[in-house]
């Protein structure tokens, strides 16, 4: 028995429009099933109010067009607070480990941010991991993307971290939004290896999600050893989920959970309301908590109609094994990628398909082994934004951040809608 | 020990009950039984006599006999009584073997929902919309029940996972086996809310008291017959709230832990209390802690416990700790550590250890017992301290306030941080914050003002508190709650409580459920005994949500929940107190 921290906040009280599948009613049959359990009755599942996230918890790590306030709602802020909320009762030893079973959810919110996209508009595992950095000292941290769709945000935001291992599984972007998430994707110049993604077929099962977890995540969280594991626990991998095509289950999702034995859960996507989230929530609350969950069934759960095919589990195998080796590899591969250069750019264009909003990027890291490397941005949105941003990042070398603060001062901002400055260790957020 | 107490109030606060109505309010503790006698509102005699455990009637006898010595009982028009026997049944385990049938569904294990050995699972279930995912086996219940004969049980319980979404299940499965068994428990009958584990826990127990609570409720209709009274009886809920004798039968658990309700009304009757508010019960043992909310008691959020079984009986929030006036005192390693043990009385009264008691006799808080035995415990600590007598008295005394004091804060904090599920209410964070201090028990007088500068607010001690009980039990009202669940997608309005699923037409709003809701409170209301000017209904729960399925609303899922809430009864309570 694990002693595991409950945050409820099904926000019952907001959504992105009536009828959008984030709304009012997406935790309603969840809370039905966790009250009826009476899961909160038993000692070691204590419940917490969520508290509220503060802007600058946003602007820790987020570059908010034109700010914080202009993007989010108070149930972002909700949200957020929830996940950290989890992290501290995790961090101050209240309990072993804590699910923040919050919405809205974050992990398509990039980190400049100038609307919504994929029903985000904040990253609340971004958030909460820098609140655990900033209030906990630094730390190692695994998080572990279970949602169906590939979180091109956080994969975004944590490209050039090191001490931040992001593995995301998936169902493959060649059939499922954002498109993205395809093993090449693998971190950046100077976090090579610290971005794992592990697409899988349509129709995918138990039995695949399981290889790939004991065959290929678990042997490189052995590796990376993580301080601390984040599950982004989406739910949108199940067989009834209305929006991807996959066979995953709430057995599975517990099974999963219990062999991650993640620090914190923070839920992300999963829109299968009344056929899903209710099982697959208890599933996990009863894993993380140590009880038995092995009644926990959909009232349709059918393991012989579930069963993935056998080409689909020989696809698995071989993938799998080729990340594991790409993994193994990672730092020799540096040198082909950079060879002598100094800096090295990427250019996007982002689709904020919930708001509307395209966004030219250009993205300029320093490169560097001493940290994760100074960071530009050069970003116009078509609302009109035209932004430039100087990220120094946690953990900096001085030499990176000298050359930072440099360049934000001699930036010509006259040709800018505004001007960022970010150092999280000194704690600094300027706008000009 | 009869004493007779009045006090005049003017005429335009009485209403109902005036015009030589009497109210006859017993309290049968574990001690003491005390009996009131209220006439137009005033307090006109009391009574206190030693509970005799072995014969209930006995004491119910003599503290009546005591109080008629001089009324007539036939000026009469209510009796009510809180009494410990269903209490006291649990604790010590005088019981009814049960027979449990369970239609659990998934979840979680059997085993973990299994709370005797008589405990069957069988394989119809429905879901949390209320919707039967797997019908019931007839064969299957026949043949539990054929074995429950066999074993000679003859009382069952029957639970069904989500039943108070659809009890249809429950009822189906009693049809099957009622006629062979002697009492039958239905899950949907016990309360509204949600909660599995517990609905097992409160039918079981319902279920395992019935012979026992019907026997004590033909033996008191008795009694007051035997009193040459006709009038309506009355028992105390753990909600402080009182519903008719007869109905009683049915649910007799709703009358465990009746006890600390009827102190928590009687604080209400004895204070006119309508604010923000902490009330204290200070015993020999434990002190006991309530808290009102613009002066109305609140209620465990999902339900009492008992016995360690955790039930879904609507019960008022106490909070009791093992701290008293007579609690052991003791130094142990450089800490003077007060309770939770009592070795008796206090030294003051012959007891063997020094007690906080002695402490405010040594102090002269208070002017009880013999002060030299007291001086001798507490000098004996002082010994170990290091201390004189009198400054080791004095740091016992703070020490006891502090701790009560501490315990106080602990709950208020727990109560406003309680979890909340709209953005609304987060950003709205209404917040209790105690106007007053009410405290009762022996050493209220040496405690409350100290105990009111660590609370932060004034200390109030009620006159008649050491009858509290049975005059809270006296002037309960009648309580009651229903809750009711439209789902129009399904077109079916479930009335949980009633046990009743009806079809509804397409349009059916929140509006015809809330209109619904308070009609049918009423009368379940009336039914339980109350008096029309009793009830006002209180909407606890009101919420709708847009049922959406493939990005077309297909229909609406209402939920409303009712109640009349604790309180006194009409005509009492106008800024009036006994
Ligand atoms: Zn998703
Ligand atoms: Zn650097």
């Amino acid at each position: 028995m694990k002693r595991t921290g409950l945050i409820f906040f099904p926000a019952f009280d907001w959504a992105i429009s009536p009828t959008h599948p984030e709304r009012e009613e997406r935790l309603l049959y969840t809370q039905d099933q966790v009250f009826e359990e009476g899961l909160l009755d038993f000692d070691n599942i204590i419940e917490f109010k969520p508290g509220m996230a503060t802007p600058d918890d946003i602007n820790r790590i987020h570059i908010c067009v034109p700010d914080a306030g202009s993007v989010i709602t108070e149930s972002h802020l909700i949200s957020a607070g929830g996940a950290i909320t989890a992290a501290d009762k995790v961090l101050q030893g209240k309990v072993d480990n804590a699910f923040a079973l919050v919405r809205p959810p974050g992990h398509h919110a990039m980190r400049v941010v100038h609307g919504a996209r994929g029903f985000c508009n904040v990253n609340i595992e971004a958030i909460m991991v820098e609140y655990i950095r900033k209030n906990y000292g630094p730390k190692r941290v695994a998080i572990i993307d279970t949602d169906c769709h590939h979180g091109d945000g956080s994969q975004d935001i944590y490209w050039h971290d090191p001490d931040t291992l992001y593995i995301s599984i998936h169902q493959d972007g060649r059939t499922l939004y954002p498109g993205s998430g395809f093993p090449e994707e693998f971190g950046g110049p100077n976090a090579l290896g610290a971005t794992i993604n592990i697409p899988l077929p349509p129709q995918t099962s138990e039995e695949g999600f399981l290889h790939v977890l004991d065959n290929l995540i678990l042997p490189i969280l052995d590796e990376f050893k993580p301080d601390l594991i984040i599950n982004s626990a989406g739910q949108d991998n199940h067989y009834t989920d209305p929006i991807t095509d996959m066979r995953f289950t709430a057995q599975g999702y517990a099974m999963l959970n219990e062999k991650l034995s993640p620090d914190i859960a923070v839920l992300e996507g999963g829109y299968s309301i009344e056929s899903a989230l209710p099982y697959i929530n208890v599933g996990i609350i009863l894993a993380m908590a140590g009880i038995d969950y092995s009644h926990v069934k959909e009232p349709d759960y059918d393991p012989v109609s579930l069963k993935q095919s056998d080409e689909i589990s020989r696809y698995i195998e071989k993938e799998a094994s080729e990340i594991y080796n790409l993994w193994k590899k990672r730092d020799s591969i540096k040198e082909d990628l950079v060879g002598g250069a100094e800096y090295v750019r990427r250019d996007r264009d982002i689709y904020y398909d919930t708001d509307g909003i395209r966004e030219q990027q250009k993205e300029t890291v320093r490169i560097c082994n001493d940290c994760g490397g100074l960071l530009t941005i050069d970003s116009t949105a078509s609302t009109g934004n035209k932004i430039f941003a100087v990220i120094i990042p946690g953990q900096s070398c001085p030499t990176c951040r000298s050359k930072g603060e440099e360049i934000f001062a001699s930036t010509d901002k006259t040709s800018l809608n505004y001007a960022y400055f970010q150092d999280r260790d000194k704690n600094i957020f300027l706008v000009e | 020990m009869t004493d007779k107490v009045s006090y005049a109030i003017s005429s335009d606060e009485k209403n109902s009950y005036t015009g030589g109505t009497m109210i006859l309010g017993i309290d049968v503790g574990g001690t003491h039984t005390d009996a009131t006698l209220i006439e137009n509102f005033e307090l006109k005699r009391k009574a206190k006599v030693l509970t005799n455990r072995e014969n209930l009637m006995d004491s119910l006898l003599e503290v009546t006999g005591e109080l008629f010595k001089s009324e007539n009982p036939d000026n009469l028009k209510r009796v009510v009584l809180s009494t410990t026997i269903s209490t006291n049944a649990i604790v010590q385990g005088k019981t009814e073997r049960v027979g449990l049938i369970l239609a659990s569904g998934p979840g979680l294990s059997p085993a973990t929902l299994k709370i005797n050995d008589d405990t069957h699972f069988i394989s119809g279930y429905v879901n949390h919309r209320g919707i039967e995912a797997a019908g019931i086996d007839h064969d299957e219940v026949s043949r539990i029940c054929t074995h429950f004969r066999e074993e000679g049980i003859d009382h069952a319980g029957i639970v069904g996972k989500f039943s108070t979404r659809n009890p249809g299940q429950e009822i189906e499965i009693r049809d099957i086996i009622n006629d062979n068994l002697k009492h039958v428990s239905l899950g949907h009958r016990m309360s509204g809310n949600l909660n599995f584990p517990r609905r097992i826990a409160t039918t079981y127990l319902n279920a395992a008291i019935h012979d026992l609570y019907t026997a004590f409720v033909r033996d008191i209709q008795d009694f007051v017959g035997k009193m040459g009274a006709d009038v309506p009886i009355y028992i105390l809920k753990a909600d402080g709230g009182t519903f008719e004798i007869d109905q009683s039968t049915e649910y007799p658990v709703q009358t465990i832990l009746s006890g600390p309700a009827a102190s928590i009304m009687g604080v209400l009757s004895l204070t006119d209390c309508r604010e923000d508010a902490i009330a204290l019960d200070i015993g020999g043992t434990t002190t006991d802690i309530a808290i009102f909310a613009d002066g109305v008691p609140l209620l465990e959020p999902l339900g009492v416990t008992i016995e360690g079984h955790k039930t879904m009986i609507r019960g008022l929030r106490t909070k009791s700790i093992g701290i008293g006036g007579d609690s052991r005192v003791k130094y142990e390693s450089n800490e003077i550590i007060i309770g939770p043990e009592r070795d008796g009385p206090a030294a003051a009264f012959g007891g063997p250890s020094p007690t906080p008691t002695d402490a405010m006799i040594v102090l002269g808080l208070t002017k009880i017992g013999d002060k030299d035995k007291a001086t001798a415990a507490i000098n004996s600590i002082a010994k170990e301290t290091g201390c004189p007598a009198h400054e080791a008295a004095k740091t016992i005394f703070d020490q006891t306030c502090l701790e009560i004091a501490v315990s106080v804060k602990e709950m208020l904090e727990e109560i406003n941080n309680r979890p909340v599920y709209t953005v609304h209410e987060i950003l709205e964070g209404k917040k209790l914050t105690p106007q007053i201090l009410h405290v009762v028990g022996g050493p209220a007088e040496p405690m409350a003002e100290h105990l009111g500068e660590l609370l932060g607010c004034p200390a109030h001690i009620p006159g008649h508190a050491e009858v509290a009980n049975a005059v809270g039990a006296a002037l309960a009202r009648t309580t009651a709650e229903l809750t009711l669940l439209a789902d129009t997608e399904q077109q079916t309005l479930t009335i949980v409580e009633e046990g009743i699923q009806t079809q509804i037409p397409n349009g059916f709003s929140r509006d015809d459920a809330l209109n619904i809701g308070k009609e049918k409170l009423r009368e379940r209301a009336i039914k339980m005994g109350a008096k029309e000017e009793d009830i006002a209904v209180e909407v606890i729960e009101d919420q709708e949500f847009n049922m959406v399925r493939g990005f077309h609303t297909t229909g609406k899922n209402i939920r409303v929940k009712v109640q009349v809430k604790p309180g006194l009864i009409a005509g009492f309570g106008k800024e009036q107190t006994i």
